[in-house]
């Protein structure tokens, strides 16, 4: 209704935005003449409640968790079905026009911002569960359907979906960025557990990646195409639903702190509690810095020093020796002050410093703003580079306090640094890059869980190297012949 | 004293499902919905079955009453701890019309039969949200109640009930045997387990009809119509405050 009233008014309004955008973005595709016309073909498709030109709405929809700049796009639109996306991916690639696919804006690396405008493809009316089979351990989601929410839905089913990247995000955009979380040294990542997948590509074919409706629990057939789209972030279609892979909720669950004199014996006993097959759940690193600020945040005492928060999973008596064993490794260490708890208050209350690092980083300095570093390196790396990164921060006079996830050899700096300096950014801005180098270095990756995004690009060509960006780009140019799919992600544009 | 809790739970639509009213007006669309366990019911059960871990009591037995699918929320139930379950079969029109008068007869009734020594239910159930369920039990078994209980402590043969009020916390000393009726922060509920679901597939189940226990349902009310709250209108953006006072004049309010 109030599109149809105002619509005169709106559309002068949006002009004038274009304007602007026009002054501001390099490339300006063919956006304002056709848009009009285009505008009432996307709302033949999805309804006058499916198209949002509203300000507030692009600004929402043009940015995520990251630092990187809201750029908003020139539409929002709201698909309800598989059938809608296809069609109005249709009518943006014959009067091409950029296709962003949107989650939860929960990303952490930029991934919705839409640099070259065009329309935001924002999947949330699409939210339901839709086939669950118990038995086989599987269940298909569309994009509107978040972690949590899927976890409530299978919670008298005892079994759960474990990926979690702590965010509660859309299941199908973190199959998009290839989402990890703190228990994937136990359970994986997105590209163990994402059976099938529905892509709408960019001229709207609709493709099933392991064939319709197929949900084996392995399978040998052909290219790997679900593993293709997992991590593509939206540059190669939009994922509409996927099929994923459950397991039991654990019996009982024990969570553990313990501390170490230095990094190297933290790390040590991540790797021996590994090689002792202890199916560990999570374990997690917080450095002296981050746990003095967990310590001042949450009013704690946890010694200052580097320590591991463990949580193991299984039967009662599993558990006894699971904590048994890790109990060991850690004390022959150097390991102190080991403490668990099986009761669920206590579990939270002692994993209470790592769930609230975040804030307690953000709290060292309030008014600045976050950015976490993403690097990920062979375990036995892992000490040095942890050193060496500590060491750089310390000499550039950064504020970076260390949380990771050890069991992967990923770690994250949750760089604090005030939005207002660029000084300071740009000082940032250097170690970061240095940092990814040296995990480049000790024959790891630029990022281990957050995606490649607008901000590592480049990174991501030194850590591949020119033959693989051929394929890729290849890849890229055959799916997405006019590079409509969320431009500007993943790969350097080709003129530079 | 028996050592028997019994735990009343109710099979209702989904808390994260969007209600819809259907086309007729006479009640919600039930068909093809996902349903649960109610869950206040959920931390009624949960309460029981950490009484049961502490030695407290001896016996959880689990209550629902409905057609067969009634059957899969005590089984959750079983899961999460309770020791057997009593189906009470109550279908068609029957279901339809069933409301706490009817659940509270059978309550209690059952409560008797099976020497209860604590009824605990949920304070209310989150479709038709009565909040009557509990309060009539214990009114027809004439035991005292503790509802909106959000900490229960058994003291020897009494219980001290900390409950939700409007002004805050009141404490409470009830005498046993009681009815509790438990609010949100009583608990967190656990999650069933696959193992655990295993285990509660040999858990007994009885089924029985109202008329076993001797209990009437037909029920005094008649629902007359259901209809969804209005929708709300598009708002309406102004430029400025002089055209916001018109509107308002317009509209009556100034």
């Amino acid at each position: 209704m109030l599109l149809g009233l105002k619509a005169s008014r709106r559309l002068l309004s949006h002009r004038h935005c274009f304007q602007q955008y026009r002054s501001i973005k390099s490339e300006n595709t063919a956006r304002s003449a056709p848009l009009d016309s285009v505008l009432s073909a996307f709302r033949s498709i999805c309804g006058e409640d499916g198209v949002s030109l509203g300000e507030a709405v692009k600004e929402q929809h043009g940015k995520d968790e990251s630092m990187h700049r809201c750029c908003p796009p020139d539409v929002v639109l709201f698909p309800r079905c598989v059938e809608e996306v296809s069609a109005l991916a249709k009518i943006c690639n014959h009067h091409h026009l950029p296709i962003i696919p949107f989650g939860t804006g929960t990303g952490l690396e930029g991934g919705v911002c839409a640099v070259k405008g065009g329309v935001c493809f924002s999947l949330r009316n699409m939210e339901q569960v839709l086939e669950l089979h118990p038995e086989d351990f599987d269940v298909t989601v569309e994009p509107g359907v978040t972690r949590k929410a899927l976890n409530t839905y299978l919670r008298d089913t005892g079994l759960w979906f474990p990926v979690d990247p702590g965010a509660d995000a859309s299941l199908c955009g973190m199959a998009a960025t290839s989402a990890s979380g703190t228990n994937a040294v136990r359970y994986g990542t997105m590209r163990e557990n994402v059976l099938n997948l529905e892509v709408v590509l960019a001229d709207g074919t609709v493709l099933h990646t392991a064939g319709k409706g197929r949900r084996p629990r392995k399978t040998a057939a052909g290219y790997n195409l679900t593993n293709l789209f997992v991590g593509s972030e939206g540059t190669l279609g939009i994922i509409t639903k996927t099929t994923l892979r459950l397991y039991g909720i654990p019996e009982s669950m024990v969570s553990a702190v313990c501390s170490f004199p230095s990094v190297q014996a933290a790390v040590d006993s991540t790797v021996q509690i590994l090689q002792a097959g202890v199916p560990i759940a999570r374990i997690e690193f917080l450095d002296d810095v981050m746990i003095d600020a967990c310590n001042r945040f949450s009013s704690l005492s946890y010694p200052v020093t580097p320590t591991l928060f463990l949580e193991f999973h299984g039967s009662e008596r599993s558990l006894e020796e699971q904590v048994h064993t890790a109990e060991d490794i850690t004390q022959s260490n150097g390991g102190s002050d080991f403490q668990w708890a099986k009761d669920a208050e206590t579990r939270n209350r002692l994993w209470k410093a790592r769930h609230d690092a975040w804030y307690a980083a953000l709290a060292l300095r309030p008014g600045c703003k976050a950015y976490a570093t993403d690097v990920c390196v062979p375990l036995s790396r892992l000490p040095q580079i942890i050193v060496e990164t500590k060491e750089d921060l310390i000499e550039n006079r950064l504020t970076g306090p260390i949380a990771g996830h050890v069991g992967d050899g990923n770690f994250h700096c949750l760089m604090v640094v005030e939005p207002n300096d660029p000084a300071e950014l740009r000082r940032v801005h250097l170690f970061t890059e240095r940092l990814a180098r040296r995990a480049l270095a000790m024959d790891g990756t630029c990022t281990g869980e957050h995606g490649v995004g607008l901000g590592k690009r480049a990174l991501l060509c030194e850590e591949i190297g020119p033959e693989a960006v051929r394929v890729m780009q290849g890849l890229k140019d055959t799916l997405d012949t006019k590079n409509l799919m969320n431009p500007g992600k993943i790969l350097q544009p080709r003129e530079q | 004293m028996s050592g028997r809790v019994l735990v009343g739970v109710k099979r209702v639509i989904d808390y994260a499902v969007k209600i819809r009213v259907k086309p007729d007006n006479s009640s919600v669309v039930t068909d093809g919905v996902k349903h649960s366990m109610n869950p206040f019911c959920e931390i009624a059960v949960e309460e029981a079955v950490k009484m049961k871990e502490k030695k407290f009591i001896k016996e959880v037995v689990v209550v629902s009453c409905g057609p067969q699918q009634a059957q899969e929320t005590i089984r959750t139930a079983l899961a999460m701890g309770a020791d057997r379950g009593i189906h009470v079969d109550v279908t068609g029109k029957d279901y339809d019309n069933l409301g706490p008068l009817q659940v509270s007869k059978i309550m209690a009734a059952l409560a008797k039969k099976e020497e209860a020594q604590l009824v605990i239910l949920g304070k209310q159930a989150i479709d038709d949200d009565c909040n009557q369920t509990g309060q009539m039990t214990a009114a027809l078994l004439d035991w005292p109640q503790g509802t909106f209980a959000s900490e229960v402590t058994l003291e020897g043969d009494k219980m001290k009930v900390v409950r939700e009020i409007d002004g805050g916390l009141e404490t409470i000393k009830i005498n046993t045997p009681a009815v509790i009726t438990a609010d949100l922060r009583l608990n967190t509920p656990r999650y069933a387990t696959l193992p655990n679901i295993m285990k509660a597939k040999k858990k007994k189940i009885d089924k029985v009809k109202p008329a076993d226990l001797g209990v009437d349902i037909t029920s005094r009310l008649e629902v007359l119509r259901v209809d969804e709250p209005p929708h709300r209108e598009a708002g309406v953006k102004l430029e400025t405050v002089a055209d916001l006072v018109d509107k308002l004049k317009e509209a009556g309010t100034i």
